[in-house]
């Protein structure tokens, strides 16, 4: 199964700091294969369960980005780290 | 018979004990071909292991001694150990090439560090700096290298270039003897932190001092500003006896900490700390604090993603505000420049951030979060003795405007039917000789003057504190310095506010009769300084330390007039001894 969603990331600091580990963490909860490219700076497509893939694809507040996941719950997966950023990462502050 | 090195005296006291150096030396790996590329996969992971063992007891330590904020550090390196990417970089390496885990892991943590680094962003820069920290860490233990170098494990003498804030997040507190560094002057990050911890401290020692032998035996006297190396016995024997002498005079401060401060003459004067966190309020408190006469408040703003919100401030304050109870707590507005870690802000890196945009001259442009800050403030003073103070104000425009800005947040509070202080007092720090030289045009328009002599002294003889080359001239004993804090003390009294002063100079016995000679109505520092300087305010009358003030204005630089005040000092000692005898 695979599924690809693009989602414009809003929160002030985008994938940096506190936001990229929760981002992290919340995919490698996941056994689907998911993978992240930042349209903005057309940078490559990286590893979205590697904190350092993620801070090196520099995500900035208002970049747009392309989340892909491939394997049995690549759905759900897209949905809680697209929930994540919708939510400007406000759960995971709590 | 040993040598002597001699610096500067950054913290009083004596300490005997064993040479730690502290330093960052860059480890690095080899290429080396292995045959058994398996047992190095196996290292690996137990070296990964270890060093997540590690990061955890940090940040455990971190979290109680710092607070949560500075332990998410900690957290965040923790991560990069399990990064998929990285790991699979580094045993593909191995696997293929036949090297060293140490070399495989190097190679791979570079990688990373040099792709953050490359995209030029301050934030990323900082991540950069922590992957390198933990490619060491893990190299360190996969090379068996000195790692009980880099852990301290028995009390010790903190032997270093210069220590930075994040290197003294690092040292366990408990095991510090003694502070002794090669460059840095007497307000330098390791004499803060000596003082705070009430160990000995000697800056600025010169670079041989960075040829001291690990485990080497030193006597450190940090009244002297010197390094016994190599002591004998004989010197060995004496420097015992004044450590005993100097803890039983502590011990004995320490029984009457929670007395006042009252002069022979009857003067009580107030004697309050300088604290930065809860802990340390409560730390106050043990040491017979009677308020808070510095709160900063920049831990609340480092180190995180973004500002914190008025809820988050209130709480904090609050639970500071309700630990003094009635006591009066002076509470210190955000005081920062482009110097400091705080990437929600975007600061532009300033040449010369000293002489920046820093202090009130930085809230008056955010005014968000300037609001947000009064705001918060104003309401957790609710029912307590709180007052608020601008850092860093150079001129009566910059005060009118933050008194603008104080009124703004208690009309958004009256409009919101919030509970907020509302006859709350206001003050500035006098740190900016332009300052104390219209303090009586100032003291028009606020109730307190608090003087901050570290920067006051650095400002008025340009000299930085940080640079080890001159910052021995940013000496607050400077007639100067002396003459400017007397002017902010005598237009404040005209005017009837109250003076209080909170550089580390509040916290110098030394410093005492000087200090209540001009006048000052506040001493607020270190809390572990409390007991000794309320002792020494004890010992004097308010008429004699007015003489003795009144001498030391006139004396021509700072060495006489702490060569003058130690002469002062001795006699008293003497006096006290016989009233003993």
């Amino acid at each position: 199964m695979s599924e690809v969603r693009e989602i414009k990331v809003t929160n002030d600091v985008g994938l940096h700091a506190r936001p990229a580990a929760v981002f992290v963490k919340t995919a490698a909860g996941f056994s689907a294969d998911v993978r992240l490219q930042n349209l903005t700076r057309e940078s490559p497509t990286v590893n979205a369960k590697s904190i350092l893939s993620v801070l090196s694809a520099g995500v900035e507040q208002n970049h747009r980005i392309r989340l892909t996941a491939d394997g049995e719950d690549a759905h759900e997966a897209l949905e809680a780290l697209c929930a994540l950023i919708e939510s400007n990462f406000k759960q995971a502050e709590a | 018979m040993g040598e002597q090195l001699s610096g500067l005296g950054a913290s009083p006291g004596i300490a005997i004990g064993p040479v730690f150096r502290y330093e960052k030396q860059r480890l690095r790996a080899e290429k080396v071909f292995v045959e058994a590329p398996d047992a190095e996969q196996a290292a690996l992971q137990t070296a990964l292991d270890q060093a997540a063992a590690e990061l955890e007891e940090l940040r455990a330590r971190t979290a109680q001694e710092a607070g949560a904020e500075e332990a998410a550090i900690f957290e965040a390196q923790a991560l990069f150990l399990e990064d998929p990417e990285l790991l699979q970089q580094v045993t593909s390496l191995i696997e293929e090439e036949s090297v060293s885990a140490a070399y495989a892991w190097d190679q791979g943590t570079q990688y990373y560090s040099e792709m953050l680094r490359a995209l030029d962003d301050p934030y990323l820069a900082q991540r950069a700096l922590d992957v390198e920290d933990v490619a060491q860490r893990v190299l360190a233990i996969l090379q068996d290298e000195d790692r009980s170098d880099m852990r301290l494990l028995q009390r010790a003498v903190i032997v270093a270039q210069d220590l930075t804030p994040s290197d003294t997040v690092s040292l366990p507190k408990e095991m510090v003897l003694a502070f002794c560094t090669a460059e840095g002057g007497p307000t330098s990050h390791a004499a803060i932190l000596a003082k705070a911890l009430g160990v000995p401290a000697v800056v600025g020692l010169g670079s041989s001092l960075l040829t001291l032998e690990n485990g080497a035996q030193v006597i450190v006297d940090g009244d002297a500003g010197l390094l016994l190396l190599e002591p004998d016995e004989e010197l060995l024997q004496q420097y015992g006896e004044r450590r005993r002498e100097l803890s039983s005079l502590r011990s004995k401060a320490e029984a009457r900490s929670h007395e006042p401060a009252v002069t022979r003459d009857g003067v009580a004067v107030e004697v309050v700390a300088n604290v930065a966190n809860v802990a340390d309020a409560e730390e106050a408190l043990q040491y017979g604090a009677e308020g808070i006469g510095l709160l900063r408040t920049e831990f609340l703003f480092l180190n995180r993603d973004e500002a914190p919100s008025e809820e988050e401030q209130v709480a904090v304050y609050r639970e500071i505000l309700q630990l003094m109870g009635q006591r009066p707590v002076v509470v210190r507005t955000l005081d920062i420049g482009g110097d400091k870690p705080a990437p929600y802000l975007d600061l532009p890196a300033e040449d010369n951030p000293f002489l920046g945009q820093r202090g009130i001259r930085l809230t008056l442009c955010l005014e968000e979060l300037f609001q947000t800050q009064l705001r918060a403030l104003l309401r957790a003073g609710h029912s307590h003795n709180l007052k608020i103070m601008f850092p860093m104000v150079s001129n009566l425009n910059e005060l009118q405007q933050a008194l603008v800005h104080l009124q703004a947040a208690r009309e958004a509070l009256e409009a919101r039917g919030r509970a907020y202080a509302k006859d709350v007092e206001v003050g500035i720090m006098v740190e900016v000789p332009s300052a104390a030289l219209i303090a009586s045009v100032l003291a028009q328009h606020v109730d307190v003057f608090s003087i901050g002599t570290n920067d006051l002294a650095q400002y008025t003889m340009a000299a930085a504190r940080t640079n080890a080359s001159v910052a021995s001239l940013a000496n607050p004993f400077h007639p100067a310095v002396l003459h400017l804090i007397e002017m902010t003390i005598a237009a404040a009294h005209e005017q009837g506010r109250w003076v209080g002063l909170c550089g580390e100079f509040a916290g110098n016995p030394l410093a005492a009769p000087l200090l209540l000679g001009l006048g000052l109505d506040e001493f607020s520092m270190s809390p572990r300084a409390i007991p000794v300087v309320k002792e020494a305010l004890r010992r004097l009358s308010s008429e004699d330390a007015r003489d003795i003030a009144r001498h030391a204005l006139t004396l021509p630089d700072a060495d006489t007039v702490e060569a003058y005040l130690k002469s002062v000092q001795e006699a008293s000692n003497e006096r006290a001894g016989k009233c003993h005898q």
